[in-house]
C-alpha cells in the first residue's frame, strides 16, 4: 500500500491528476483516488510495466495491460516506486499455469453448476446442427488419443471415402500433423470448410495419400467437383518456406483443385503493426496528419481488410460456386482461424447469435489449437510468440457489426469482453495452446468456463437493433471491403481514454430504451390484468390493494429516457465476477454536470497553451 | 433572354440513366428552364428525376458511335451518367445543360421562378430578426443597443442595416470606427453569454498599417466590453506572421500598447481557397473505390480535411472556454472577417448555448452569422468539388462549419434537436436551391435583389410542421450545459452521410436508423399508455373506495 500516488491522465498536458492510495493484492493492483473512485487492473492483463525517470513530483510509472489500458502514477518516493515495480514484475510474469488467476479464482458455484458450464458449449451438437455426420462426412476416430496430432481436438470430421491410412499419410505430409479436417459444413450447397497445415512439400516432394485426402474431400461434395486450396500466405512467404520443405500444393498433383494465395501477413508482422499502431494512437497532442499517416503505416487496418477479404473470398466460393474450401497457412492456427470463422460467420446466421459466438470460437480457436498462452502471453515466454490474431478477428467481426447493424445479436461490448477475458485467464477457456494441454490441466475440474457467466448477464450484450429475420438462414452477409469502410476501432484501442469517446452514447440510450420496452409491455399486460380483474370483482379486491399500490412505478415514469441514467458507454464488467473495470469507465455520462463544472477541457487546453505562447 | 433559346433539343426517349448502386433505367429525358427530368416509363418502375440545373457542377460526354454519354457531377456531390442515343440529340442536350447551369445573372435563377405548391404559415423572411434577438438580450442585460447606423448600408456594406453595440457608443464613433477596420466591419455583439455576463464580438482586421494608426473610438468600442479590471482575448485566425504582413497592405492587428487590457491569440484557420483545394481532394479520394487501404488513407492525409475540421473547432473551443472559463470578453476577426471569423463565433456559440441547438435556434444563427454577417454565399457556393474552371471565390466554408456541428453532433447526439438530416439539407441549399434564402452575397444585394418580395424563403417551407417532423431528432433531451467536444484525431470521424453519400448503398444503415426511431416512438407510446392505464386504475380504485364508504 502506498499512499499520495498520482494518477495522472494519459492525454492531458495539464498534469490534471487524481490523487489516491495504490494497493497490491495478490490477483490485482488497486487505485483508490481521494473521491474513493477504485482503478482495478488485474495482474494477468498487466503487459509491461516502466519505470521513467524521477521527476519533481515524483517517480512516474507507467503500466501498459493488454486491453490497450496504459496507467500513468506518479509515486512520491522512489523506493516505493522501485518496490511496486518489481512487484508487478513478478506478479505479471508465471510461469506455470497453476499460478494462473482462473486456478484461485472462485465464483461461488458448486460443483454441478461448474460442470454443467463446461457443457453449456458442445461442439458435437454443434457438427450435428451443420448436418453431420452424414452420407460423406464422418467422425473419425483417428486423433481419439491425440496419436495423430497433438494440437487438434479429440473428435474430427473427415469425408468418409478418408480411410485411416489415407489420415495417417495425410498427416505425415502436413506440418505438425495437421491433416485435412472438417471446419464447418453448410448443408444447403453441400460443401465444406477445411483447414490444415501447409504440405511438407519442399520443391518437389509428393504424397498420394495427401492427394487422394484432397480428392476425397472434393468428392465429397455432390455439387461440384472442384475445390479451392486457400493458402491463406502472401505467395513469397509460401514459396521461402519451400526451401525448408514446406511448402504450398502443386496445383498438377492435386486433380481438380484451384489453387490460390490470398496475402495475409504472419505473426511477426501482426504484432510489430499493432505495436506501431498504438504508438501512434497514444502519441499526446497528435495532429490529425500524424494520426492518419501513423494508421497508414502501421498497416493495421489494411491487415484487417486482408483478413476480410480472404473470409468474403471463401464465403463467396461456397455460397454462389458450391465448391468446398480448403484453408491453410503454415501451421494452421492463426490465419487459418481467422479465415475459417469468419468465413463461417459470413455463411451461417447462426454465428451471429451470442450463443453461436460461442460456438464459432471453441470450435475455430479454441479446440483446433490457436495458441492462445503464447499469443497472449499467458506465461511468461517467448515474445515473438506473441500476436494479436485474434484481437484482429475480433476487430474483423466489428466490421461487420458496423457494416450491419441489425445483422448480429450481440453488440461491441460482447466482442470488448471477450477480449478482456482472452488475456484476463480468469477463466479456463483461453489457457494453454490446444485440447490435449487443457486436458492434462484438468481445467474442466479446477477452473471455470467464461460462458455461462456471460450467458447470463446477457442482457447487456444484446444488440437492441437485431433483427433475427435480417438474413434468414444460411444466406450470404456480402460486406463491401472498400478501404473506406474500414475504421480505426476507437472503442478497443481507447476503451479506457475517457476524454475520446463522445459525451453521450447513442447506443446505450438506445439499448436502455429497449430495454425499459420490454419492461412497459410487461406493465401493460399487467395493468389490463388488474383492470379486467376489477372489472369482473368490483368489491373483493380490496386485500390486494396495498400490494397492487405499493407495486413501484416504472422507471419510465419519473424520468424520461435520457443519457443522465446511462450506463457508461464501454462495457462495465460485473464488479462480482471480474473486478477489473468496474468502476472506472463507469458513471461517466451521469456525472456530465460535475465532468463540465471541474476544470477546463484537457484536449482544449493543451492548444490553449500553444496559443498563448504565441502572443 | 428566353431559356427556349439554349434548349435546342427539350426532350430525348430511350435514354439510360445510370446511377451507383442502382440499376440503370431507361426513359425520358426532357430539358426545361431549371430541370433537367428524367422519367421512367415503365409501369412497374415508374420513377422520375428532377434535377435543378443550378445543382450541376461539370459535365462530361463521350461518344461510342452514335451513342452518347453524358457524365453529369452535381454540387452535392452525386454523379449520374446519361446514355443518349443519336450524336446530335447528345451534343445538343449536353450544350444546353452547360449554358443552363452556368447562367450569370442571379435573377435568372430558379428561386425567382419557382411558385410553391404549399402554403405558407410563417414567412420566414421575417422569422428571424435582430429586433428580436436584441429584446431577448434585453431582457438579461442594458449594456447594449441597436443601431441603425448602417441603415442604407453605407457604413459598412456587408453589414445588415441594424447591429448590435455597446450602450455607450454612439452612432458617431461607430462611423469612425468603420474607417478604421477592413470593409467597414466594426465589432459588432455576436454572443452575450448570461451565465457570466460576458460578450463576443466579432469584426475584421484594424487598418493599423505600416506606421502604427491607432483609433481611440475602436479603442474605446472594444474595451466597452470589458468588466472594470478584467482582460479580454483577441482571437485572430490568422498566424502571426500573415498578420504582420497584412500591415504592408494597410492591414495588421491590435497592438498591445493601443490595447493593453487585451491579449492576442493567434489561431490559425485556413484561408477559404485552401480549403476548396481540400475539397476537392478529399471528394476525389472518396469517389475512387479502387484505393487500397494505403492509398485511401494517404489521399485522405493529403486532403488535409480533416485537419481543418480539427483547427476550427479547437479555434472555436478556445473562444468558448475563454467566455466560459476564463471569465473574459472576446472578439473574434482574421482579415475580412466575412469567412474564418464567422466560423469560430457561431461554432463556439453552438458549444456555449444550448439555443442554438435547437432548430429555430440553429436556423436563427445561420441567419445571423452568416447570412445577415455577410458571408458571400454566392462567390462561395458558386462551384462545388467537380469545378473545371479556375476557381476565384469558391469556398466549402460553410460546409466545413456545418461539419463541424456534424462532429459536435456525433459526441453529443442527444443534445441537438436536429438531425443529420437538417445539416445535409442546408448543405444542398447552399449550392442550389428553389429558394432564395442563400442567393446575393450579403444583405445589401439581397434588398437589391428583392429577394423577400421576389422569392420563397428555405425558413418558410423547413418550419412547416410536415418537414419539420423529418429533421427533428428523436433522442433529443434539452441540454442546459456547455458541451465540450474532444478534437482528437480518434474523436473525429469523416462526415460519410456527405461524402460516402453517393458511393456506397445505405440500406443496411437506413433500416438500422429506422429502427433506432422505431424504438424511442415505441417507448413513448408505450409510456403514454402505462399512464393511461394506471391512471385508469387509480379511478376504479377511488370509486371502490366511495363505494365501500
Amino acid at each position: 500500500q502506498v499512499e499520495q500516488v498520482k494518477l495522472l491522465d494519459r492525454f492531458s498536458t495539464s498534469n490534471k491528476s487524481l490523487t489516491g492510495t495504490l494497493y497490491l493484492t495478490a490477483t490485482h493492483l488497486l487505485f483508490i483516488d481521494s473521491s474513493q473512485r477504485e482503478t482495478w487492473i488485474l495482474h494477468h492483463h498487466i503487459a509491461a510495466v516502466e519505470k521513467l525517470p524521477l521527476t519533481t513530483s515524483g517517480c512516474p510509472l507507467v503500466i501498459q495491460c493488454k486491453n490497450f489500458r496504459i496507467v500513468h502514477f506518479v509515486v512520491p518516493r522512489e523506493r516505493d516506486c522501485h518496490d511496486i515495480y518489481n512487484s508487478l514484475l513478478q506478479l505479471s510474469r508465471t510461469a506455470k499455469y497453476e499460478e494462473l488467476y482462473a486456478f484461485s479464482y472462485n465464483p461461488k458455484q458448486n460443483e454441478s453448476e461448474q460442470v454443467k458450464g463446461w457443457q453449456l458449449i458442445d461442439l458435437a451438437e454443434e457438427y450435428k446442427r451443420m448436418g453431420v455426420p452424414n452420407a460423406y462426412w464422418q467422425l473419425s476416430d483417428a486423433n481419439r488419443d491425440y496419436k495423430i496430432c497433438e494440437t487438434y481436438p479429440r473428435e474430427l470430421y473427415v469425408p468418409r471415402t478418408a480411410s485411416k491410412p489415407i489420415i495417417v499419410g495425410s498427416s505425415k505430409f502436413r506440418s505438425k500433423g495437421r491433416f485435412p479436417v472438417l471446419s464447418y459444413y453448410h448443408k444447403n450447397k453441400e460443401a465444406a470448410i477445411c483447414r490444415c497445415s501447409q504440405p511438407l512439400s519442399g520443391f518437389s516432394a509428393r504424397c498420394l495419400e495427401d492427394e487422394h485426402m484432397l480428392q476425397a474431400i472434393s468428392k465429397a461434395n455432390p455439387s461440384n467437383r472442384y475445390m479451392y486450396v486457400m493458402d491463406t500466405r502472401p505467395k513469397l512467404n509460401a514459396m521461402a518456406n519451400r526451401a525448408a520443405g514446406k511448402g504450398y500444393e502443386n496445383e498438377d498433383n492435386y486433380s481438380n483443385i484451384r489453387f490460390q494465395f490470398v496475402g495475409i501477413e504472419n505473426i511477426h508482422v501482426m504484432r510489430s503493426s499493432l505495436q506501431k499502431l498504438l504508438e501512434v494512437s497514444g502519441t499526446r497532442g497528435l495532429s490529425v496528419n500524424d494520426f492518419l499517416s501513423g494508421l497508414e503505416n502501421s498497416g493495421w487496418l489494411r491487415h484487417v481488410k486482408a483478413v476480410l477479404d480472404a473470409a468474403v473470398f471463401l464465403a463467396k466460393a461456397i455460397a454462389v460456386e458450391s465448391a468446398s474450401v480448403l484453408v491453410h497457412c503454415s501451421d494452421g492456427w492463426d490465419r487459418t482461424s481467422q479465415v475459417c470463422s469468419l468465413g463461417a460467420l459470413l455463411l451461417d446466421s447462426y454465428y451471429r447469435t451470442i450463443k453461436g459466438f460461442m460456438v464459432l470460437i471453441e470450435k475455430d480457436w479454441i479446440s483446433f489449437g490457436h495458441k492462445f498462452s503464447d499469443r497472449c502471453c499467458q506465461l511468461d515466454g517467448d515474445p515473438k510468440e506473441i500476436s494479436p490474431v485474434f484481437t484482429q478477428f475480433l476487430e474483423s467481426v466489428w466490421n461487420l457489426t458496423e457494416q450491419f447493424p441489425q445483422a448480429f445479436e450481440y453488440n461491441e461490448a460482447f466482442l470488448l469482453q471477450i477480449h478482456e477475458h482472452v488475456h484476463s485467464c480468469q477463466f479456463g477457456n483461453f489457457l494453454g495452446n490446444c485440447q490435449k494441454e487443457r486436458e492434462e490441466l484438468k481445467l474442466k475440474e479446477k477452473t471455470y468456463s467464461l460462458w455461462p457467466f456471460l450467458l447470463a448477464e446477457q442482457k447487456k450484450y444484446q444488440n437492441p437493433l437485431y433483427n433475427p429475420d435480417f438474413s434468414p438462414e444460411l444466406t450470404l452477409l456480402e460486406p463491401n471491403t472498400v478501404s473506406f469502410n474500414f475504421k480505426f476501432w476507437r472503442n478497443m484501442y481507447h476503451q479506457f481514454d475517457r476524454s475520446m469517446h463522445p459525451r453521450q452514447s447513442m447506443f446505450n440510450l438506445i439499448m436502455n430504451t429497449s430495454q425499459q420496452n420490454k419492461q412497459l409491455e410487461e406493465d401493460i399486460k399487467e395493468l389490463e390484468a388488474k383492470i379486467k380483474q376489477r372489472n369482473g370483482q368490483l368489491d373483493v379486491v380490496l386485500v390486494k390493494e396495498q400490494e397492487q399500490t405499493a407495486h413501484p412505478a416504472p422507471l419510465a415514469l419519473k424520468t424520461p429516457p435520457c443519457f443522465q441514467k446511462e450506463q457508461p458507454p464501454m462495457p462495465v464488467n460485473d464488479a462480482v465476477r471480474t473486478i477489473e473495470g468496474s468502476n472506472t469507465a463507469d458513471n461517466r455520462y451521469s456525472e456530465l454536470v460535475s465532468e463540465f463544472s471541474k476544470a477546463e477541457p484537457a484536449v482544449v487546453s493543451l492548444e490553449y497553451g500553444v496559443a498563448r505562447m504565441t502572443c | 433572354m428566353e431559356f427556349a433559346e439554349l434548349i435546342k433539343t427539350p426532350r430525348a426517349d430511350n435514354v439510360a440513366l445510370h446511377r451507383p448502386f442502382h440499376p440503370a433505367v431507361e426513359g425520358t429525358l426532357c430539358l426545361t428552364g431549371h430541370h433537367l427530368i428524367f422519367s421512367s416509363r415503365r409501369q412497374d418502375n415508374a420513377e422520375e428525376l428532377w434535377l435543378l440545373h443550378s445543382n450541376i457542377d461539370s459535365i462530361e460526354k463521350r461518344f461510342v458511335g452514335s451513342l452518347g454519354t453524358i457524365v453529369i457531377k452535381c454540387k452535392d456531390l452525386r454523379i449520374i451518367q446519361l446514355d443518349i442515343p443519336g450524336m446530335e440529340e447528345c451534343l445538343n442536350i449536353a450544350s444546353s445543360i452547360e449554358a443552363l447551369s452556368t447562367l450569370d445573372s442571379v435573377t435568372l435563377m430558379y428561386p425567382f421562378f419557382y411558385r410553391p405548391m404549399f402554403e405558407v404559415l410563417e414567412d420566414g423572411w421575417s422569422s428571424f430578426l435582430l429586433e428580436q434577438e436584441f429584446e431577448l438580450l434585453s431582457s438579461v442585460t442594458n449594456e447594449w443597443r441597436l443601431s441603425c447606423v448602417n441603415k442604407e448600408f453605407s457604413v459598412c456594406p456587408s453589414y445588415p442595416p441594424v447591429v448590435i453595440v455597446p450602450k455607450c457608443i454612439d452612432d458617431e464613433a461607430l462611423r469612425k470606427v468603420a474607417l478604421f477596420r477592413h470593409g467597414g466591419r466594426f465589432p459588432v455583439l455576436t454572443y452575450y453569454h448570461k451565465k457570466n455576463g460576458m460578450a463576443m464580438m466579432r469584426s475584421s482586421q484594424p487598418l493599423t498599417g505600416t506606421n502604427g494608426r491607432r483609433c481611440k473610438e475602436d479603442e474605446k468600442l472594444v474595451n466597452a466590453t470589458l468588466r472594470s479590471g478584467r482582460r479580454g482575448f483577441v482571437i485572430d485566425t490568422r498566424p502571426l506572421n500573415v498578420a504582420q504582413q497584412a500591415r504592408a497592405k494597410g492591414g495588421g492587428f491590435e497592438q498591445e500598447v493601443h490595447y493593453p487590457q487585451w491579449r492576442r491569440i493567434h489561431k490559425y484557420i485556413e484561408r477559404f481557397n485552401i480549403l476548396q483545394e481540400s475539397f476537392i481532394k478529399l471528394v476525389e479520394a472518396c469517389n475512387d473505390q479502387s484505393h487500397n487501404m494505403d492509398r485511401w488513407l494517404s489521399k485522405l492525409e493529403a486532403s488535409n480535411w480533416l485537419t481543418h475540421i480539427k483547427e476550427l473547432l479547437t479555434a472555436a473551443c478556445l473562444a468558448a472556454q475563454c467566455i466560459d472559463r476564463e471569465g473574459a470578453s472576446v472578439l473574434v476577426h482574421g482579415s475580412e472577417g466575412t469567412d474564418s471569423t464567422l466560423q469560430v463565433t457561431s461554432l463556439a456559440q453552438i458549444i456555449l448555448d444550448p439555443r442554438c441547438r435547437t432548430i429555430r435556434g440553429f436556423e436563427a444563427l445561420v441567419v445571423r452569422e452568416w447570412l445577415q454577417a455577410g458571408h458571400p454565399f454566392q462567390q462561395r457556393c458558386a462551384q462545388s468539388a467537380y469545378s473545371n474552371s479556375k476557381q476565384k471565390w469558391e469556398a466549402p466554408v460553410f460546409l466545413l462549419f456545418l461539419e463541424c456541428v456534424w462532429q459536435i453532433h456525433r459526441q453529443f447526439p442527444c443534445s441537438f434537436e436536429f438531425n443529420e438530416q437538417f445539416l445535409i439539407m442546408l448543405f444542398e441549399h447552399t449550392y442550389a436551391s428553389q429558394f432564395g434564402t442563400f442567393l446575393g452575397n450579403n444583405e445589401n444585394e439581397r434588398a437589391k435583389l428583392k429577394l423577400p418580395q421576389k422569392t420563397m424563403s428555405l425558413w418558410s417551407w423547413v418550419n412547416r410542421p410536415e418537414e419539420l417532423s423529418r429533421f427533428q431528432n428523436p433522442l433529443y433531451e434539452a441540454n442546459s450545459l456547455v458541451i465540450w467536444p474532444s478534437v482528437a484525431p480518434q474523436s473525429l470521424q469523416l462526415w460519410e452521410g456527405v461524402f460516402l453519400r453517393w458511393n456506397r448503398p445505405s440500406k443496411f444503415l437506413d433500416e438500422a436508423e429506422e429502427e433506432r426511431i422505431h424504438i424511442i416512438k415505441y417507448n413513448k407510446e408505450l409510456q403514454a399508455k402505462v399512464n393511461a392505464l394506471r391512471r385508469q386504475l387509480a379511478e376504479m380504485e377511488t370509486d371502490e373506495e366511495v363505494q365501500e364508504e
